[in-house]
């Protein structure tokens, strides 16, 4: 369990969040620019100094300003990895490794601490053995924030700590970064604090989601049940959407399709290569779906789900309605404007049709 | 032709620098060197401090670090001179601790010099510690460096063209001052004599050939090594 308790005065804002973590997988702070997701990770590490609360991670307590404890950031034992390049622009990429696991594995006093294992581990982890020999100024921005991430979590931390690792990259290098941060979630056990305002990022890692607005937490809850949450298709825009995790149930070679299956029906998507019985995690956007009051017939859309009217609420354009289906246990977001609610006279409970224009594959 | 050569080395062994003058380099060297060793290890932590505080104190320290850079040398000599003479506060204290008065003796000139050249050590360092921004000292915290650990494993090396360009001004100015010299060292050969009072005996004596020599020789040498400096600032450029 994670305790995070920050009062934090600011000239643009003042920040109160109180919140419990869990103590495994990735936590998303999720917001906009300016929403103080930057000033909480940097209150959690010490960088900036909480003026009060507490903040306790697993039976460690970091700060707490009642009991007058205040550990300063290099005896936190934390991993940071900055929105930009980090690295020590004097060592090279092996001493830059070696700088944070030495000065870990002293405060930690050797106990239960391989320091050459859990170095070979997090170099294959981020595949940076080739880099090993190089200066900074001599690696892509990509090279760059993987060799940040495996020299955190070279240390072993309680808790990782990652600021926008991405936001600094193009698209493509953020592409050629997700699937080593993908790992990193499923094979470590460590929990990481990962700040982000993009849905991409937190649809496609997070497990649990802590939306924050002007230094308050607007919403907080896992990310699967969140993304569906009224709250969230405001706040996430036009990305709001839902997660659905199933199972690849059929592959259709001719026509390079795959099926997921999942509770409450299935859909095709593009072969990826996955084979059958393969868990995934697909993300089916609001603005993706339409719905039907009958069987659609003669249309090119090939996704069609039943279900009910679960709820109907305004969205943030008053010509928007973000409709919730119940499709057996799961839940699908469709984004219609009002005038189509009105000529097909949709009300909450009534059994729909909702044909799914495009999936995506997350994980 | 060859009588050109012949001419220009009999000029030359006539140009032979005094055993004096030989006496005033080696001194002016000995104190420029002994002056910049000791102006680092005391700059250093006065470049750091003034570069991440935020105390009230931090502008006035500042504007007395820069002084030596506007005042009249005479001026500083004067004062130095009243402090460390025998009815100064320091005289009196170097005197009531066996050690003599300072004024007119190598030590009193290595402390003149050590102040006159401080804003030419301090500022190069201090900029150095402030380009780098404080983001390297916060990674050095996040990776278990300590703030005394983090300075040396981390800002250091990172300030060491600062620290270089801090060495060579300082060497250059100590070499180049006169003011202070004068005031405080008065003129003695072997102990508080340097090239540029030599140089200004000669020119007194009349001696135009030998002051022209040591004139020359630190003309050339103040070049070199302000052409170094341009040539290591080029290189840093390019490699950030």
């Amino acid at each position: 369990m994670i305790d995070l308790q920050v009062k934090l005065s600011r000239a643009a804002f003042q920040m109160d969040v109180n919140v419990q973590l869990p103590a495994q997988g990735i936590s998303a702070i999720f917001g906009v620019s300016g929403s103080g997701k930057t000033s909480l990770l940097r209150v959690v590490a010490g960088l900036e100094t909480n003026q009060e609360g507490r903040i306790q991670v697993g039976a460690h307590i970091w700060q707490d300003t009642q009991q007058k404890i205040c550990l300063p950031t290099w005896q936190r034992p934390l991993g940071y990895v900055f929105q930009e390049s980090s690295l020590l622009p004097h060592l090279d990429v092996q001493q830059n490794l070696n700088f944070g696991l030495k000065r870990a594995l002293k405060s930690s006093g050797g106990t239960q601490f391989n320091a050459a294992k859990s170095l070979k581990v997090s170099i294959e982890l981020l595949g940076i053995e080739a880099l090993l020999q190089r200066m900074p100024d001599q690696l892509s921005g990509g090279e760059r924030q993987r060799v940040a991430i495996a020299r955190a979590i070279a240390m072993q931390p309680q808790l990782l700590l990652m600021d926008e690792p991405l936001a600094s990259l193009d698209a493509a290098r953020r592409q050629e970064i997700f699937p080593w941060l993908a790992r990193l979630r499923d094979e470590l056990k460590m929990p990481m604090l990962y700040v982000t305002h993009s849905a991409e990022e937190l649809t496609r890692l997070a497990d649990h989601l802590v939306v924050l607005d002007n230094g308050k937490v607007k919403a907080q809850g896992p990310v699967s049940a969140m993304l569906t949450q009224v709250v969230a298709p405001v706040v996430v825009g036009e990305d709001a959407g839902t997660l659905i995790t199933g199972h690849i149930g059929a592959v259709d070679v001719k026509w390079h399709l795959s099926r997921v299956d999942f509770a409450g029906g299935c859909v095709w998507m593009r072969d990826a290569g996955l084979s059958v019985g393969k868990a995934v995690r697909i993300r089916i956007l609001a603005r993706d779906v339409s719905l039907a009051t009958s069987e659609p017939q003669n249309t090119s859309i090939q996704n069609q789900v039943q279900g009910s009217i679960q709820s109907m609420t305004p969205d943030a354009h008053p010509s928007q309605v973000m409709v919730v289906l119940k499709c057996g246990a799961e839940q699908v977001l469709s984004r219609v404007t009002k005038r189509a609610v009105d000529e097909l006279g949709l009300q909450v409970g009534m059994p729909v049709w909702a044909q799914v224009k495009s999936v995506a594959l997350v994980a | 032709m060859v009588q050109m050569l012949c001419r220009l080395r009999r000029k030359l062994s006539r140009m032979n620098l005094t055993s004096d003058s030989w006496q005033a380099i080696q001194l002016t060297i000995e104190l420029a060197a002994l002056t910049t060793v000791l102006l680092l290890i005391l700059s250093t932590p006065l470049a750091w401090w003034l570069s991440q505080t935020h105390s009230a104190w931090r502008a006035p320290i500042q504007a007395l670090v820069t002084l030596p850079l506007v005042l009249p040398p005479s001026v500083l000599g004067f004062y130095l001179l009243v402090v460390m003479g025998p009815q100064g506060p320091l005289g009196q204290f170097t005197h009531a601790m066996g050690w003599g008065v300072l004024s007119f003796t190598f030590t009193g000139l290595l402390i003149g010099s050590i102040l006159f050249s401080l804003p030419f050590a301090v500022q190069p360092l201090q900029h150095a510690f402030e380009a780098m921004g404080p983001r390297p000292m916060e990674v050095a915290a996040t990776l278990r460096a300590s703030p005394l650990d983090a300075f040396f494993s981390v800002a250091l090396p990172l300030a060491k063209p600062g620290m270089v360009t801090a060495a060579i001004l300082s060497f250059a100015h100590t070499v180049g001052e006169f003011g202070v010299v004068l005031m405080i060292g008065g003129n003695i050969p072997g102990q508080t004599r340097v090239v540029s009072t030599e140089i200004y005996g000669h020119v007194e004596a009349m001696e135009y050939t030998q002051a022209h020599l040591l004139a020359a020789g630190m003309l050339a040498f103040s070049f070199v090594v302000l052409m170094v400096l341009a040539l290591l600032n080029r290189r840093q450029r390019q490699v950030l």
